[in-house]
């Protein structure tokens, strides 16, 4: 690819929101205090301004993974006249819709690497961003029911070991002690046999995860557009009709409050990732399906770890409050639809009290759906694209939220400096061309 | 949840079918070039609209055809009719 020539400069000016000026007024206990004491209002988190003509970089998507990209464009590479748009308001996509947990014990040394650079920037999130994520380290386990699935259970730990991972394989008897509601005799249809245990994982809390960026990113220059949809990806010198497709170099934007012109324009988007490479002629290996989620009624803590069951297609742990939070595997067929269904409340009530049959009595609350782009390997498609300018950051499936911060910093490094950086090497969009897959079924999601 | 309708079985609850995906045209595998293969494997147009997808009866007559769906309403339109040619990725 060549090197854009609006980037250069782009570093050497200084942003319109000059860094000293902009030192965030920081959150701290004294600050709420004081504030409480006061009765003083907070003041807005981020800036509403003007949409402007040009900018040297667009992202299209306010969710964790535009905000992390913009974050790190404006702090580690200095380049701040950035746009990030969403149709909608920021998070309001996957970012808001997850079930909140992240971990890296993945099972291909490439995303293991990947997942765990992401655990790390979780980690010191809450000082990087002076926002209080509630990271709960709390520990990860995924049971295995049955001999193939314990087979591919220690496959996972000795991958993530060689990577200096924890991660390791236990039998029934100490699930039961880490948690004793599950149900460890042999009765059930499907016994537990074992599980991976991955005590750096845990839950955080997403909407933070998304404010946190999304101010940092405003207080060094960002400007951030809710409620600004893209119509359309501006494109020429292409194979394609209109001048789009291969070969093409992007101009800039169209979107629902006017033209932009932008040299760079990346797509963060998650459920509508293949329709806005479609305006800029790039066609995707992504098919779009909704993923159901479901939290119960608070009651006291009583499971401390995540738990994770394939064979029986569902993840839940539970929150603060003490509510229950649910999550399964993606609808079986694609659609944009985002309606619950009775099929997955069914199953995975069913499914639930076969592992924990203590909570018979337990009511769901809600349930809800958020729109995944599932691959052919279940990894993600990063970086750049045959039309030049037009970079992708998409094909999240259900594990974009544990990825968001890694994918931020990356794919901000990969703007900037125009090159591949390595850790999403294996992830291009060629991958698909040369063959070179990155198998992550046995370990991406549940009932794969 | 979804109701499909099976062209030998009638309606069906999408739980008794397997949903195999886009349904397009195979190329002669002797005649492609590896990028055109690979294309046909992976690429996906994933509309937001009206898709011509491949369904397999699992549960009721065991029969693939080839339907199309509305991906933002779920609405289906031109129901095949029993014993009609048949076709598509399987």
């Amino acid at each position: 690819m060549a090197k854009s020539a609006g980037l250069t400069a782009a570093r050497e000016k200084v942003g319109r929101r000059s860094a000293d000026s902009s030192k965030p007024p920081r959150y701290s206990a004294a600050g709420l205090l004081s504030r409480g004491a006061r009765k003083t209002t907070w003041p807005r988190v981020w800036r509403d301004v003007p949409l402007q003509k040009t900018y040297d970089v667009v992202i299209i998507g306010g969710g964790v993974h535009g905000l992390a990209t913009a974050y790190y464009l404006a702090t580690n590479h200095g380049i701040t006249n950035v746009a990030v748009v969403d149709k909608s308001y920021l998070g309001s996509g996957g970012s808001g819709r997850n079930t909140a947990i992240v971990r890296s014990n993945y099972l291909t040394p490439e995303g293991v690497a990947f997942y765990d650079r992401s655990l790390d920037l979780y980690n010191s999130m809450s000082l990087d961003l002076n926002i209080n994520v509630m990271f709960s380290e709390r520990g990860h386990m995924t049971l295995a029911h049955t001999d193939s699935a314990l087979r591919t259970m220690n496959w996972r730990a000795e991958v993530n070991k060689l990577q200096d991972i924890n991660s390791s394989v236990i039998g029934p008897e100490d699930v039961k002690k880490l948690a004793p509601s599950l149900d460890t005799s042999s009765d059930p249809r499907y016994p537990i046999l074992g599980a991976l245990y991955h005590p750096p994982g845990g839950t955080i809390r997403h909407d933070a995860v998304v404010w946190g960026y999304a101010r940092g990113a405003d207080h060094r220059g960002v400007e951030m557009h809710q409620k600004t949809e893209v119509l359309d990806i501006l494109v020429e010198g292409g194979d394609g009709p209109d001048g789009k497709g291969p070969g093409g170099k992007v101009t800039g934007v169209r979107t629902s409050r006017g033209d932009i012109s932008a040299p760079i324009v990346v797509n963060c988007t998650a459920g509508w990732a293949t329709l806005i490479s479609d305006m800029a002629g790039v066609k995707l290996p992504i098919s779009t399906r909704p993923l159901q989620a479901a939290v119960t009624e608070p009651v006291k803590v009583f499971l401390p770890t995540v738990v994770v069951s394939g064979s029986l297609h569902v993840y839940v742990s539970q929150t603060d409050r003490g509510e229950l939070v649910f999550g399964a595997s993606v609808d079986p067929f694609n659609t944009y639809q985002v309606r619950g269904s009775l099929d997955f409340t069914e199953e995975l009530a069913g499914h639930v009290l076969e592992l924990m049959p203590g909570i018979s009595r337990m009511r769901l609350l809600r349930q809800w759906a958020g729109l995944c782009d599932m691959t052919p390997d279940y990894s993600p498609v990063m970086g750049f694209t045959p039309v030049e300018g037009f970079l992708c950051d998409v094909g999240w499936g259900t594990y974009g939220f544990k990825a968001g911060p890694v994918s931020g910093e990356q794919m901000a490094e990969c703007v900037a400096t125009q090159q591949t950086p390595k850790l999403i090497e294996p992830f291009r969009l060629e991958r698909f061309s040369t063959g070179k897959l990155v198998g992550e079924k046995g370990a991406a999601a549940v009932g794969h | 949840m979804l109701l499909v309708p099976c062209p030998n079985c009638g309606p069906r609850n999408a739980s008794d079918l397997v949903y195999k995906g886009e349904s397009h045209t195979r190329p002669d595998p002797n005649l492609v070039t590896e990028a055109e293969w690979r294309s046909y494997l992976y690429l996906e147009d994933n509309p937001a609209g009206w898709l011509r997808e491949t369904w397999y009866c699992r549960s009721g007559c065991r029969r693939y055809f080839v339907l199309e769906r509305d991906t933002t309403t779920n609405e289906f339109r031109n129901p095949p009719v029993p014993g009609a040619k048949i076709g598509g990725k399987a």
